[in-house]
């Protein structure tokens, strides 16, 4: 029997960039097939190939052993491909069945499209139990239904193979299973499983085998029950990596940041942050779990003074925070420091040149300039040195700010906040869309920093970094704080519980 | 989705323009065509008219003078993420502000009417500027609609004015009375004469002088203060400035401001330099092209001086060209203005994206 898909010798180049080099690759059908590797390793451009979305610029696609050629995401589907992409599109005012029908309404008038999307619907539910209510407003549901929505649609449209990219980013450990559940009887029914991730522990978790993509090239085909993460993880990277950083134990200091009571709104009206007191100490990190979207990104911006909260108050330490003072550009002044969630829309500003975004936050720092002029010779200077510091790679400070990679972004950001001796230092995601190298680099500065005696209050919606590097590990549900662990004792099952919100009876 | 655009800055600051008007030219060459012309006779007439001669340069270089100032004007605003179409307006105000320093102070000597003028043209363009500015920091009034209502509101207050209260009893003209004349700013020909040496005599005056001046003054500002650094932050990327600390509001206002006050510039150029006096309608329209030239000249001064030099020579030689060849008409010329604002304006991503895509080839090929 031929495979499902088979890629042979793709090419693709974004001007000087080599996407993908001479990629092969092979998926069985009726299998569950991971594709691994770093960021900008060119998983996404083979995938967006696949599906049409771009053409290679050499290179053959096979489906079902024969080759054909796929233009536009519409031959794709033709071909029985589907894909759900990371970023859902589905249109959220609009019912299930409305969603599901776009683009497929089958003639003018909707009445007799929609009878049979409600049929087929009803059939995928029965075989693969896909069950959802129809009728519900698609932006209503939670993430994980809305999931199952790009799903259904991708199924509803004849997908034999499915491609999956990074699909658990925005769900719970709890609807992760449900979905690796569902994608098991997908298998068993004969469907072609393709899952983009980062995350190995669900590579070891689901797939039957896996390919490892490098710069570009697939440097490896395993079995998943031939390997191990670290093996994964040495492959992806073309080193050794640690996956875990080493810390010692710690007693913490004198408590710097105090958070007593603190509710935000957003500026819909709708409340974002109820009630979240809490504490972080010197030499501290304290982590914060939650599925992304429960009032950790505004929760960290209420602190740094970028949302004026409707109730409650900060200490600095020990020192009560004005509202009046309660803004970025004081707080800063006042030693807290803050690396934001979203690097390209607020981190940095990616149409500067790296060494403006290096002052992003400070620009009136008098030392950076002399009276309303800034010196540029200093800033490309400082720049400079700081990527030296940070390994920042290409060490290039005149370099356009979306040029650099993803970790070396952050690593620009981190230095610019780093180097600023923070007293509170507040963490968003510090290694979202970074590859495991820079990982590596960034945990082990926050560590260096929190044993430094620096106060840190780490975000992430990755699990294991939060219990790799935190002492102390708050869960947030619906914008609520719904527990407090110490990282040492605790684990992910029970995290994982706190993190949906099922009431805490211990604290 | 779409490769990332890339170019070397050359190309996308120097080529792509030159590309977008040799294009522009050939269209419009294909209009005159059309009425019966030769477009090679008319190009001659454009460019013996506005640069053959020392009194058509002059007249070319009065005529830049103005869209320099409005094309910073533009720029300004463009670089802090607004789009300020209400130069016309601004500059309709400033003339106001000219005409009530310079007719109410003249008992001053000329080194302090002319300062306090080029003030007063400056303070009422930035007002008329500051209020729209306000309305979208504080109120998320949209900055084009509430410019363009602006540039009503300015044209109608001049004539309420101009016939009711500022024009002169004798006279049957919604115009002031003359500017005295020690606030005149010394014509080119005047200062060149004074040095012996005698060029053409034309409207051309030392306001270009002040409007290079600005062109440096706004690079300055935009590219190398702390003030034109939150302009852009604000301007590229509104949420960072909020992580910065950066207040967008007050950003808003000071761009707008600024913008205003360049915008007042096209006031003394056409009045303290040449006209002498207040009267209707004397923005003709250039406020407007202050958008095709900050567009043209991707809002860098550099670019905007050049820009505004092809429209000087557009503007000038075009009038030669419908005097010499009745067949093209005034309107026509517009006609070419308007096809050479969307070739550099409007379709500049097309030749971006053309001459991106080429660039990519070469250097696989060469990889």
């Amino acid at each position: 029997m031929s495979p499902a898909i088979e890629l042979i010798a793709i090419n693709k180049s974004f001007g000087a960039v080599h996407a993908n080099k001479d990629v092969n690759l092979s998926v069985e059908r009726g299998t569950i097939h991971g594709i691994v590797g770093e960021n900008g390793a060119g998983k996404s451009t083979l995938m967006s190939i696949l599906y049409g979305f771009y053409e290679a610029d050499s290179g053959e696609v096979r489906v079902n052993g024969k080759p054909i050629v796929i233009r536009t995401p519409n031959d794709a589907i033709h071909a029985g491909i589907g894909m759900v992409h990371q970023h859902f599109m589905l249109v959220e005012p609009l019912s299930v069945v409305e969603n599901v029908m776009l683009g497929a309404e089958g003639g003018a008038m909707l009445r007799v499209g929609e009878a049979k999307v409600r049929a087929e619907l009803a059939r995928l539910a029965k075989d693969y139990g896909l069950e959802i209510d129809v009728d519900a407003t698609v932006g209503d549901l939670s993430v994980g239904l809305q999931q199952r929505v790009e799903i259904l649609k991708a199924l509803y449209r004849g997908a034999d193979i499915l491609i999956l990219d990074e699909p658990t980013a925005v769900l719970t450990p709890a609807e992760a299973d449900a979905l690796f559940g569902l994608l098991r009887s997908l298998k068993e029914q004969g469907k072609t499983v393709i899952l983009i991730t980062h995350k190995l522990r669900e590579i070891m978790a689901i797939t039957d085998r896996v390919s490892v993509m490098r710069r570009g090239e697939m440097v490896a085909t395993v079995e998943t029950a031939n390997t191990s993460p670290p093996e994964l993880a040495e492959l992806m990277v073309g080193r050794r990596v640690l996956l875990r950083v080493e810390k010692a134990e710690k007693t913490p200091g004198a408590p710097l940041l105090e958070v007593d009571n603190l509710s935000v709104v957003d500026s819909r009206g709708v409340l974002r942050v109820a009630n979240a007191s809490f504490t972080v100490r010197a030499g501290e990190i304290v982590g914060i779990a939650g599925v992304a979207g429960n009032g950790q990104s505004e929760l960290l911006e209420a602190i740094a003074g970028m949302r004026q909260p409707v109730l409650g108050s900060l200490r600095l330490e020990g020192k009560a925070i004005h509202s009046s003072e309660h803004n970025p550009h004081r707080m800063r002044q006042l030693g807290l420091l803050h690396v934001p969630e979203d690097r390209l829309r607020t981190g940095l500003v990616p149409a500067f040149p790296a060494f403006e975004s290096a002052i992003l936050g400070f620009s009136d720092e008098p030392h950076l300039g002399r009276g309303p002029i800034l010196d540029h010779d200093r800033l490309i200077e400082d720049l400079a040195k700081k990527m030296e510091q940070y390994d920042v790679r290409p060490p290039a400070p005149r370099l356009k700010s979306s040029k650099f990679s993803g970790g070396n972004q952050q690593k620009i950001v981190l230095a610019r906040e780093i180097e600023r001796n923070p007293k509170v230092l507040l963490v968003g995601q510090p290694t979202r869309g970074v590859d495991i190298g820079a990982i590596e680099f960034i945990h082990r500065r926050l560590i260096t920093l929190r044993d430094a005696g620096v106060a840190i209050l780490l975000v992430s919606v990755e699990l294991d970094e939060i219990m790799n590097l935190s002492d102390r590990i708050l869960t947030m549900c619906g914008g609520k704080i719904t527990g407090e662990r110490k990282a040492s004792q605790t684990n992910e099952q029970e995290l994982g519980l706190l993190m949906a919100g099922v009431v805490d009876e211990a604290a | 989705m779409s490769a990332p655009l890339d170019l070397p800055r050359w190309a996308d600051t120097v080529l792509v323009p030159a590309i977008s008007v040799v294009a522009a030219f050939l269209v419009a060459g294909l209009v005159v065509l059309a009425i019966g012309e030769n477009p090679l006779t008319a190009t001659r007439w454009l460019l013996q008219g506005s640069l053959g001669t020392g009194e058509g340069l002059g007249f070319t270089l009065f005529y830049m003078t103005d869209f320099i100032f409005v094309g910073l004007a533009v720029a300004v605003a463009y670089h802090a993420g607004l789009f300020n179409i209400g130069g016309e307006g601004q500059a309709t105000l400033a003339g106001l502000g000219i005409a009530l320093v310079l007719n109410n102070l003249t008992f001053l000597p000329g080194f302090l009417l002319i300062p306090l003028g080029i003030l007063g043209a400056a303070a009422f363009g930035a007002l008329w500027a500051a209020i729209p500015g306000y309305l979208q920091a504080k109120r998320g009034s949209h900055i084009v609609i509430t410019t363009i209502m602006f540039n009503w509101l300015a044209s109608v207050l001049l004539v309420y004015l101009l016939v009711n209260v500022l024009r002169e009893p004798q006279s049957m003209n919604p115009e002031t009375r003359a500017f005295p004349e020690q606030s005149y700013i010394p014509f080119m020909h005047d200062v060149f004469a004074a040095f012996g040496v005698e060029i053409p005599t034309s409207q051309l005056n030392l306001t270009l002088v002040l409007a290079l001046a600005s062109a440096y003054f706004v690079w300055l500002l935009i590219y190398r203060s702390r003030l034109g650094y939150a302009i852009r932050v604000v301007g590229s990327n509104p949420s960072a400035a909020v992580y910065a600390g950066i207040s967008p509001a007050r950003i808003i206002i000071i761009a707008m401001v600024l913008s205003g006050a360049l915008a007042g510039g096209l006031a003394v150029n056409e009045l303290m330099g040449y006209q002498h006096r207040l009267l209707l309608e004397f923005t003709s329209g250039y406020g407007f092209v202050g958008i095709a030239v900050a567009l043209m000249g991707r809002a860098h001064p550099v670019g905007i001086i050049l820009a505004s030099l092809l429209f000087g020579i557009l503007y000038q030689g075009g009038a030669e060209l419908a005097f010499e060849q009745p067949a093209i008409t005034r309107d026509m010329v517009v006609v070419i203005g308007g096809i050479i604002i969307l070739f550099a304006g409007a379709l500049d991503g097309l030749f971006r994206r053309l001459v991106a895509h080429l660039f990519a080839r070469q250097k696989l090929a060469r990889a």
